[in-house]
C-alpha cells in the first residue's frame, strides 16, 4: 500500500515536471517529436533509477559515517556524471541496439536536474533503499507521461496558426501551463 | 565587443531565461514571489561570477578531455558555499528556495557560460560576462516573480496594491508556465521592434 501511494503521488499528484519544475530543459528541448521523447524518457528512467541507488549507498555508507554530509551536492553530481559516462561505455559494448536508441540522450542527462533532484529528495524524505527505487521509477514514469502528452500536443501545435509573437517557446509554455492545470485535478488523490 | 556591451547583453538581447531559455527549472520553480525570484537570481549570480572567474584563471591548466567534470566540481564547490551561508544567515529564504539551491549545480546557464565563454576569454571579460548574465537572470526571475505575485495576490515584494483575492492559479504551478510564456512573447516583440 505504501508503495502504491509513493507511485501515485510521484506520477500524478506531485508530477516531477508539471508540479515540481524539475527537468524542464529536456522537457522543452526534446519534446517536439513523440519519437525523441520516448528515447529521452527511457534514458531518464534508466539513469534516474541507477543514480538513486548509487547515491543512496554513498550517502548512507560514506557521507554519514564520515560526518561530511555537507559534501552531498559535490559528491552526487560527480557520481551522476561519471555514472552517465560509464553507462554509455557499457551500453556501447553490451547492447549496441539500446545504445543506438538512447545514445544521444545520455550525455544530456548529466545536466537534467530531475536526476539530481530525485536523488536529493530520496534523502530528504528519508526513504529506505527499496522505497527510493520505487520513488525513482515512479518519478521517471511521471516524467515520461508529462513529456509524451506534451510532445503529442506540440506535434499538432506545429500545424496551427499561432500569432507570430507566440510561435515556438511561448505557445509551448502556455500549453504546458494548461497541462499543469489539468494535473492539478489530481491534487488530494493521496 | 566593449565591456559595456558585454555587460548589458544579458538583460534583453541575450537574456538567459527569456531568449536563451536556459535555467528554466529555477525560473519556474521559485518565482512564487518577487523576493524569492530575486534571492535565487542573486545566489545564481554569485555562483556564475565565481565559477567564471576560476574557470578563466585555470583554463590553461585543465586538460581538454576532463574539462566538463572539472567545471562541474568548481561550480559545485561554490554552490555548497552558497548553500551553507544561506542556511546560516537567511534560513527563511533557504527554506523557500529549498531543493533549487543545490540544483544550481545543474543549471545549464552556469555550465554553459563556463564552457562557451570563460574557458576561452580572459579574466576581466569572464567576470563582466558572469555579472551581466547573472544579473540578467536575476532580472528575469524578479520580473516573473513580480508578475505572478501581482496577479496571484495583488502585491509586489509583499507590498499589496490591490485589495481582495487574486488569481490563485498564478501562484500555483500552471501560472509559472503561462506567465513565462507571455513574458517570452513580450520579449520577442521588444526585440523585433529594436
Amino acid at each position: 500500500m505504501e508503495y502504491i501511494l509513493i507511485i501515485i503521488g510521484a506520477v500524478f499528484v506531485n508530477n516531477i515536471v508539471l508540479a515540481q519544475f524539475l527537468g524542464i530543459c529536456p522537457y522543452m528541448g526534446v519534446s517536439s517529436k513523440v519519437s525523441t521523447s520516448v528515447g529521452m524518457s527511457g534514458a531518464v528512467m534508466f539513469v534516474m533509477t541507477l543514480a538513486t541507488v548509487v547515491t543512496y549507498l554513498i550517502y548512507h555508507y560514506v557521507l554519514v559515517p564520515f560526518g561530511v554530509t555537507f559534501l552531498q551536492t559535490i559528491s552526487y553530481i560527480l557520481v551522476i556524471s561519471s555514472l552517465v559516462q560509464m553507462v554509455e561505455i557499457i551500453l556501447k559494448k553490451v547492447s549496441p541496439a539500446l545504445f543506438q536508441a538512447l545514445g544521444i540522450f545520455l550525455p544530456l542527462i548529466t545536466t537534467n536536474c530531475a536526476v539530481l533532484g530525485v536523488a536529493i529528495l530520496t534523502v530528504q524524505k528519508e526513504f529506505n533503499l527499496l522505497e527510493g527505487v520505487v520513488f525513482a521509477i515512479a518519478n521517471a514514469i511521471g516524467f515520461a507521461l508529462a513529456i509524451l502528452l506534451f510532445a503529442g500536443i506540440r506535434e499538432h501545435l506545429e500545424l496551427m496558426d499561432v500569432p507570430k509573437g507566440m510561435r515556438g517557446a511561448p505557445a509551448a509554455l502556455v500549453v504546458a501551463g494548461i497541462l499543469a492545470l489539468a494535473f492539478m485535478g489530481f491534487a488530494g488523490l493521496v | 565587443m566593449s565591456q559595456l556591451k558585454n555587460f548589458t547583453k544579458g538583460f534583453i538581447k541575450e537574456n538567459p531565461v527569456f531568449v536563451l531559455l536556459l535555467g528554466l527549472c529555477p525560473a519556474l520553480g521559485v518565482t512564487t514571489s518577487a523576493f524569492n525570484g530575486l534571492g535565487m537570481g542573486l545566489a545564481t549570480t554569485f555562483v556564475l561570477v565565481s565559477s567564471n572567474v576560476v574557470v578563466s584563471l585555470i583554463k590553461s591548466q585543465i586538460p581538454d578531455k576532463v574539462r566538463i567534470p572539472s567545471f562541474i566540481v568548481i561550480i559545485a564547490s561554490f554552490v555548497t558555499i552558497v548553500q551553507l551561508v544561506m542556511e546560516a544567515f537567511m534560513p527563511d529564504l533557504f527554506a523557500a528556495l529549498g531543493l533549487f539551491i543545490p540544483l544550481i549545480v545543474v543549471n545549464c546557464l552556469v555550465l554553459g557560460r563556463a564552457e562557451a565563454f570563460a574557458s576561452k576569454k580572459n579574466l576581466v571579460s569572464s567576470l563582466v560576462d558572469g555579472l551581466g548574465m547573472g544579473l540578467g537572470f536575476a532580472f528575469a526571475l524578479t520580473l516573473l516573480g513580480a508578475v505572478r505575485e501581482l496577479l496571484g495576490s495583488g502585491a509586489i515584494f509583499g507590498f499589496s496594491f490591490i485589495q481582495g483575492d487574486g488569481m490563485l492559479v498564478f501562484v500555483l504551478a500552471p501560472g509559472a508556465f503561462i506567465g513565462l510564456g507571455y513574458l517570452i512573447a513580450l520579449t520577442n516583440m521588444i526585440k523585433k521592434n529594436e
